[in-house]
């Protein structure tokens, strides 16, 4: 399986402005002063090599969408940010616009960020195509109805032409989906979100965002190792720093990098993926909580290493 | 490198603390590790601090060598009961790895800490100073 993040941001969108584009070009500029850059493939190796991701790249802006390829004919996407947009732009360009796909949604939580990338999915407006949006969340079709409505949209649900179907799903209940088997649970969020364990030949991926830890409660501890037991891949809400997500934060339903290191580590998991990141962290600022997450797991490793990553958008991590 | 597994041995495990009155402040001398097992016998020794002080709970940490973020909520914890009665908590004498976690969770951020035991009292509680250096 391969996880396809196209959109990675928390809560609202995060473009970069033209000012700090241009400040990522001017560092970089003064960084190879000096140096033989003529072609792009040399100045390509000075990014991969003198520069970090955060000075050449940006971790991105859009909001929470995950495609989840389990190599089957259909597609499988967690949540509905605006990351969606351009995953179905890239579906649109390997087969065309005509021919009809069908498209597997696990919706975390209606949450707006998770849930406002759809009124732009255009393969909802393409007659032939098939689109299952799949819940543990009791209020997935009021939502996602409601959004598709004036005041706030001019485009009404009824005059998208794709068959669109609901699908509550049972929390602890494997369900075949797209070739998978896709296990929800419950998660400590305002209004429920849900936490997905997706496997398919004894790999598995659990994508686990919009989810508040209480760590000094042991049973509940232990009941989300099992969910993520043995995991080849978890991406995980780190949108906190721990003090910020026990103290300011407390209660707002997210979590933080340091407890993702200790959850992966009691269950075993072998890959950490930050996700959802605070929209007012820069790229600096995610890349250092990276470099930091990347030491504490070395500092506290147990007998078997968790690598560490950091979404973006574009990232692609194969299990 | 040590092994730190943040949920290791069983919840409910006791934990070893001296404590030290010092006028209107209590010093905590904790030892070993701070995780899930014992996060809630920490956090009754860190109240129990808290109701006894006047000015300042200091906790010297340098016999300690991990913290797990269940650890930590007890300190945020006991530090919210200390601000209510008006009682600073202090944390010093961390060991290099203890530092690391608090600085990648922030907790040097929200928590006064400092090198020594001594730099401690002289900030939150001035008056017990004399009593420390006393032989």
């Amino acid at each position: 399986m391969r996880a396809i993040f196209w959109g990675t941001r928390g809560s609202l969108p995060t473009p970069l402005a033209a000012e700090t584009v241009r400040k990522k070009i001017v560092d970089a500029l003064v960084k190879g002063a000096g140096r033989n850059l003529d072609t792009p493939e040399k100045a390509s190796a000075f990014c991969d090599e003198q520069l970090s991701f955060a000075e050449w790249g940006t971790f991105g802006g859009n909001t929470a969408c995950v495609q989840i390829d389990a190599g089957g004919p259909d597609y499988l996407v967690c949540d509905l940010g605006t990351g969606v947009r351009e995953f179905a732009w890239s579906v649109i360009r390997a087969h065309g616009p005509r021919q009809p796909q069908t498209y597997h949604v696990l919706l975390s939580h209606v949450h707006w960020d998770h849930i406002m990338g759809f009124p732009f999915f255009v393969p909802a407006h393409i007659p032939g195509n098939r689109i299952r949006i799949y819940s543990c969340h009791d209020k997935l079709e009021e939502a996602i109805r409601g959004q598709n409505a004036n005041p706030c949209f001019p485009v009404g649900f009824e005059a998208l032409r794709a068959t669109i179907e609901f699908v509550p799903l049972t929390p602890g209940q494997p369900h075949p989906i797209a070739g998978t088997t896709v296990t929800g649970r419950p998660q400590l969020h305002g209004d429920d979100s849900y936490g997905y364990r997706i496997e398919k030949d004894g790999k598995s991926i659990v994508y686990t965002t919009d989810s508040e830890h209480k760590m000094e409660n042991a049973a509940e501890v232990h009941g989300f190792v099992d969910f993520l037991r043995g995991a080849d891949l978890v991406i995980f809400d780190a949108m906190y720093s721990l003090a910020d997500a026990m103290s300011l934060k407390e209660d707002w339903g997210h979590s933080s990098n340091v407890v993702g290191v200790e959850l992966c580590q009691m269950a075993g998991a072998r890959h950490l993926c930050l996700f959802h990141h605070e929209p007012v962290f820069d790229d600096q600022r995610i890349q250092t909580i990276l470099e930091e997450t990347i030491r504490l797991e070395e500092i506290t490793q147990v007998d078997d290493r968790v690598r560490i990553s950091s979404a973006y958008d574009g990232l692609v991590i194969e299990v | 490198m040590m092994a730190a597994m943040a949920g290791a041995g069983a919840v409910g495990a006791k934990m070893e603390c001296s404590e030290r009155l010092l006028a209107d402040s209590v010093i905590l001398l904790p030892a070993g590790r701070i995780d899930l097992s014992n996060a809630e016998a920490f956090r009754e020794i860190l109240l129990k601090a808290v109701a006894a002080a006047k000015a300042a709970v200091i906790l010297d940490l340098s016999r300690i060598e991990y913290i797990s973020s269940a650890g930590l909520r007890s300190l945020m914890i006991a530090s919210k009961a200390g601000t209510q009665r008006g009682v600073k908590l202090g944390v010093s004498t961390m060991q290099p790895i203890v530092k690391e976690i608090f600085t990648i969770s922030r907790f040097h951020l929200v928590f006064a800490c400092f090198d020594t035991v001594r730099d401690a009292i002289g900030k939150l509680d001035p008056p017990a100073l004399s009593a420390y250096d006393r032989p």
